[in-house]
């Protein structure tokens, strides 16, 4: 196991690496400077100006200065917020948009994972049908389409939950949690009712059946853990789009958090906060990734005897 | 339906009767069909779009303002007194128009790709395989945002970063099916006759992979497509005067209070659309998947 888990971990350096790099020379080569505004600036200040943000260095040099700042842990400058860095401004986005993901996931897990669950128990039936359609519907509309019906619905006709916001009213943390999750809880339907389908025919449920466990027993006992494998591996990639819904969702409900602000920065074409956020968010996601491989590594019998118990 | 049945067409003359059954197979499925028939419906429009739309792409009516459905304007107008349904036929022609395209350019390159690395084989394609393993590990969608942010919001370079993101999945599929194809005997005919590699490759090798590369696309297709409308939505994508489903449902979401149907119609375009797409493809991999096990 520990194997395994060395073996990622050293994958994910090139992944993280390559995406610093990619991400620093592509915001360098951007046309236009960042300082390139309307009004002329006086040349001094802009030299000023550039010395403070390194841009007089050559580039070469500026990469290597600014992977030596990553690895303090310094985001830099913002080029937009005159003193505010980089980190000031993502930790103070990150509550909301880590509260938000969260409840996203808990929705998708527990909305889809049932779902799921449910429909695989009678194939074919109306109980499969059903909660399967619907995840259909999950999987097509979407998000930036489903925030608004909801909005209109619940929020305009019938008044019952408030529109925008976060924190600031009871319920106003509702709406935003369903329409980020709701897509991934369609997807982990999918996902866990193909699972639970392929479990359900091993041998080794029909000894469970045998040994005479109640139904819901060997359900909950012997399918689940290898039925809800590929919902564990499938939660990588979801967090990356649950960040990426995040922008739009945030966006919709004007929540204050990274998504936000990621958008923003791409709009004030803000080079140092773009630069910023996109390493951190890539790097959580990768990260993140590595986290549900070993964690669908481990609850895997197999893989986990290929590389021995730890 | 016209595209099926060219490439039954096209694969009918190569001896093979795997495409006919899938066609029998599709046929039952009622899903995919009605998916296929929607598809139909609305490439044909966006293709004669200059011709049927009811009005023209920037006609005005600033008196009128933004109206409900009428039967002078049958989805209603936007605020400038635009009419809704000429809007939504323009903007599905760009939405379409993505879709399909960056598609065509995810395909061309990961086919190629996975072709190349599953017949060389060896270090080349380990080398080449964990060049798409690091960027399969990429966040796309953040990339796709930095490269419109970095490079201005145009529409040639929609296509080319959406196509080059959607190519991994491409070269995967194309790279096992080579694999397991150069081991048959076939292959090693064409070889001993003296064909070229790139020969083999193109008239026997990618014809033969060609099911799984179908089905696959049929479902990049709506994933494009939603990645168009994503960026749009946000801002980052197609830029007026030109529109899109996306940034059609960008402007109903502002306005949507007062006026609902400019939220709801172009939603309910891009959702059927991609319902279709799923149902579509989804039914072709249950009608191609008998491969291997069947015949």
């Amino acid at each position: 196991m520990w194997r395994f888990v060395g073996g990622r971990l050293l994958q994910a350096i090139p992944v993280i690496l390559a995406v610093i790099t990619v991400t620093f020379f592509l915001v360098r080569i951007a046309p236009g400077g960042p300082f390139d505004s309307e009004k002329a600036v006086i040349p001094e200040v802009k030299a000023a100006l550039e010395a403070q943000y390194r841009l007089d260095l050559p580039l070469g040099q500026q990469y290597l200065a600014y992977l030596s700042d990553l690895a303090r842990g310094e985001l830099g400058p913002s080029f937009k917020y005159p003193g505010r860095s980089v980190n000031e401004l993502i930790a103070a986005g990150l509550p909301a948009t880590a509260e938000l993901g969260a409840y996203a996931l808990l929705v998708a897990v527990l909305l889809g994972g049932l779902a799921g669950v449910f429909a695989s128990l009678k194939p074919n039936s109306a109980q499969d049908y059903i909660p399967m359609s619907v995840a259909m519907i999950g999987i097509c509309m979407p998000t930036f389409l489903l925030g608004p019906l909801l909005v209109l619905v619940f929020g305009i006709h019938l008044e019952w939950l408030p529109v925008s916001g976060w924190g600031d009213m009871p319920g106003d943390k509702i709406l935003p949690s369903l329409t980020l999750g709701a897509a991934y809880a369609a997807y982990i339907a999918r996902l866990s009712r193909a699972g639970m389908l392929e479990v359900m025919s091993q041998d080794y449920i029909r000894t469970a059946r045998a040994k005479g466990l109640p139904e819901w027993q060997v359900v909950t006992r012997h399918a689940l853990r290898g039925g809800l494998i590929p919902v564990v591996a499938f939660l990588g990639p979801a967090f990356a789009g649950l960040l990426a819904g995040s922008f739009v969702v945030e966006t919709i409900f004007q929540i204050p958090g990274l998504g936000r602000f990621y958008v923003q920065a791409a709009f004030n074409r803000d080079y140092t906060m773009i630069l910023g956020t996109t390493v951190f968010l890539s790097t959580l996601i990768v990260l993140f990734n590595l986290l549900s491989d070993i964690l669908a590594a481990w609850l895997n019998p197999r893989l986990r005897a290929q590389y021995g118990e730890a | 339906m016209s595209t099926v049945a060219d490439s039954e067409a096209v694969l009918a003359e190569q001896g093979t009767s795997l495409w006919q059954d899938a066609w029998r197979r599709l046929r039952k499925n009622r899903l995919a069909l009605f998916g296929l028939c929607v598809l139909v419906f609305f490439v044909l429009i966006a293709i004669l779009t200059p011709w049927l739309a009811p009005y023209a792409h920037d006609a005005q009516d600033l008196d009128l303002g933004a109206a409900p459905p009428s039967a002078a304007h049958w989805l209603g107008t936007d605020i400038f007194g635009r009419d809704l349904l000429t809007q939504i036929m323009y903007g599905g022609r760009i939405s379409l128009a993505v879709g399909f395209v960056a598609t065509a350019v995810a395909l061309v390159i990961g086919v190629t790709w996975g072709a190349v690395a599953g017949y060389v084989g060896g270090r080349v394609d380990a080398v080449m395989m964990r060049l798409v393993d690091i960027l399969y590990a990429l966040p796309f969608m953040i990339f796709i945002v930095l490269l419109m942010v970095v490079f201005g919001r145009n529409l040639l370079l929609l296509f080319l970063a959406i196509g080059a993101v959607e190519w991994l999945t491409m070269a995967r599929i194309m790279r096992g099916q080579v694999q397991s194809l150069r081991q048959q005997e076939f292959v090693e005919a064409a070889i001993s006759l003296g064909l070229s590699p790139a020969t083999i490759v193109r008239r026997h090798l990618v014809p033969n992979a060609l099911g799984p590369i179908i089905v696959y696309t049929t479902l990049t297709i709506p994933s494009v497509m939603l990645l168009e409308a994503f960026l749009s939505f946000l801002g980052l994508g197609v830029q007026p005067p030109a529109t899109s489903w996306g940034l059609l449902i960008s402007y109903g979401a502002e306005t949507m209070e007062e006026y609902p149907w400019l939220l709801i119609f172009p939603g309910a375009a891009l959702t059927l659309t991609l319902f279709a797409l799923n149902f579509f493809g989804d039914g072709l991999r249950d009608a191609l998947d008998v491969r291997g096990s069947g015949d």
